[in-house]
């Protein structure tokens, strides 16, 4: 079983330097639109950032829960021939969505711009999964930690919100274009909750193990969070579409929603004062190291995300970089530290004298990472400012081209801080990958 | 568990039927086939609805009936190449469907909605086209 594991997280660092690379490449075109347009066009290369940056957080944390509950929970793996299926359907689909993307027959819906079929396979390797993971667990553990519920969870909701969003492709909705609209989004907000399930269920996992604290993943408020979370991916998305026409029920059950998760933040800060007194012995270790950074990128992506979840701020900052320093905030800073800090914790257990050696590259690696993502988060909410500034605080706008002309100088460093992320994520990436291909112990 | 369930099943149905419901008329034969066109060359990498969307280029919902924009000006666009905008090759069948759909997408709704109500309590209430 550790091999599948095992090639689940290859691929999936192989998906994250490619995907840093595709990024890069695109961010270009912000602020030099004539380089190479032809040859990367923003519409082409924007699918192949999105899905395979996607794809990184789905491998990894998928290889994770593979190791995790065969090689450090010990249970026995109801079929491991699921596994090898789930494995080979999913590069399957990875194969199939390039074709898709060089050959421009493309579905193009945001964020799912693959041909639609492809959700077909998708959603089986899903299935597969979820019968692997319920038939190990159900059997096994009689008192689930916090964790496995969360794994569960994010699995189970990932097949349905999966589904959900191809339902564009049956009339009814198609024909009414804000119920489309509305509902592919609705999809978009579940799924991110679905995949946050997946990663914050390791990123709890971790901490038990780190810290060897079994309590962390028992505790009454871990669940009070686990529902907390659940409430939010059934019913928060519509904060992502405060602005379309929708019924207006759909919209203050969004906002009180989102303003559960103020309780969130209260308790991160009660927690972080507390943990401030105490000996943080671990502190060398790289995955504690990775959860630290985590724990800070929560904080201030909380943040964010709470003021811009206020309909009378969402309005100003709706449509704007605001909202991308949000995703990217997000994805980048909170899900990708913890997958990293998880594959570290994978590769200390397995190889740790290989990775011992390159100890010197890593830890500038970390910073440089996290650093540049700061500059990058900044640059993302200048602009935004900027372009909110232009769409409502002026009376004569100008064009466009003219906005976007002005927002030019923060776009220059954000392609710099672009690039100083993908050289962070390449000197953690590399040396994780050069352990993973090294025979375990 | 079960009522868990149940719930979620209700809750969707009643967000698919009711929540979601617009007064918009059906989109129309020609707007669906430029909506799919729009698909097709991934329009969405840049331009936005509602806000939603890329952001390399500009929010189209009311591209139309802005005065001094409007169908033929969006026609003009679609083979320019101008700017990042990628240079398509678009049939004039092809423009008026896109042109069509955009029109139809103007008729569900505003954006931005420079005066929307605003309260204390941070609630928006938005405009709506078709009351
Ligand atoms: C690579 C990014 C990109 C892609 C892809 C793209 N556009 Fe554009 N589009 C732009 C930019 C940038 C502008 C603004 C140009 C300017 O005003 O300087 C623009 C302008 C427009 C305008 C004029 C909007 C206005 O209010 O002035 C329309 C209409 C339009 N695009 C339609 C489309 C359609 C339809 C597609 C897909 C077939 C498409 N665009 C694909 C970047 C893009």
């Amino acid at each position: 079983m550790k091999k599948i594991a095992s090639i689940f997280i290859t691929l999936s660092l192989l998906a994250l330097i490619a995907g840093a690379i595709f990024g890069a490449l695109a961010g270009i075109q912000y602020v030099k639109p004539d380089f190479l347009k032809e040859v990367i066009a923003f519409n082409k290369m924007r699918p192949f950032h999105v899905s395979t940056v996607l794809g990184w957080i789905i491998l990894c944390s998928t290889g994770g829960i593979y190791y995790y509950l065969t090689e450090v929970l010990k249970l026995k793996l109801f079929s491991k021939k699921l596994a090898a299926a789930h494995l080979i359907l999913f590069i399957l689909c990875a194969i199939a969505i390039y074709v898709s993307f060089f050959t421009g027959n493309m579905g193009g819906r945001e964020y799912f711009a693959y041909a639609p079929i492809i959700s077909v396979p998708i959603l089986l390797g899903w299935m597969l999964f979820g019968v692997n993971y319920f038939k190990t667990v159900v059997k096994q553990v009689k008192s689930w930690p916090v964790y496995l519920w969360m794994w569960g969870t994010g699995i189970g909701f990932m097949i349905y919100h999966l589904g959900e969003t191809n339902f564009w492709l049956i009339p009814y909705f198609r024909e009414n274009f804000i119920k489309d609209f509305a509902v592919q989004w609705k999809s978009y907000g579940s799924l991110a909750g679905c995949w946050n399930m997946l990663v914050y269920g390791t990123a709890i996992f971790l901490m038990s193990k780190v810290k060897d604290d079994d309590n962390i993943g028992r505790g009454k408020k871990a669940f009070f969070f686990y529902f907390l979370g659940l409430f939010n991916l059934m019913l928060g998305w519509a904060h992502h579409t405060y602005i379309v026409p929708t019924q207006p029920w759909v919209r203050y059950l969004a906002y009180g929603v989102s303003m559960t998760e103020w309780i969130i933040l209260i308790s991160i800060i009660i927690d972080w004062k507390r943990s401030l007194s105490t000996e943080k012995k671990k502190l060398n270790d790289i995955s504690y190291k990775f959860l630290m950074a985590t724990d800070f990128w929560v904080f201030f992506n909380l943040f964010v995300a709470l003021l811009i979840s206020i309909p009378y701020i969402n309005l100003f900052t709706h449509g704007t970089h605001i909202t991308v320093a949000h995703s990217m905030g997000t994805t980048i800073g909170i899900n990708t530290t913890i997958l990293i800090a998880s594959v570290f914790y994978i590769v200390n257990r397995e190889h740790r004298e290989v990775l011992n050696k390159f100890a010197s590259i890593i830890k500038p690696g970390f910073w440089i990472f996290n650093v540049s993502l700061g500059i990058f988060l900044i640059c993302l909410l200048m602009g935004g400012v900027e372009k909110s500034v232009w769409m409502y605080f002026t009376d004569e706008p100008s064009t466009f081209g003219q906005m976007q002309d002005k927002i030019q100088p923060y776009m220059y460093v954000f392609l710099a801080a672009g690039f100083g992320l993908l050289l962070g994520i390449l000197m953690l990436a590399v040396p994780m990958l050069t352990c993973l291909t090294k025979k375990s112990k | 568990m079960t009522a868990l369930v149940v719930m979620f099943v209700i809750y969707n149905v009643v967000v698919y039927t009711q929540g979601t419901s617009n007064n918009t008329p059906k989109m129309s034969e020609q707007a669906i086939k430029g909506e799919q066109l729009y698909q097709d060359n991934n329009c969405t990498a840049c331009h936005q609805f509602y806000g939603l969307g890329g952001y390399l280029g500009p929010d189209l919902t009311n591209t139309i009936s802005h005065p001094n924009k409007g169908a033929a000006y969006v026609k003009a666009f679609l083979n320019s190449g101008i700017k990042t905008m990628p240079k398509f090759n678009f049939t004039e069948e092809e423009k008026d469907a896109l042109a069509q759909f955009l029109t139809e997408v103007d008729q569900t709704g505003y954006y931005p909605i420079k005066d929307a109500e605003t309260d204390a309590s941070g609630w928006v209430g938005i405009k709506y086209k078709n009351q």
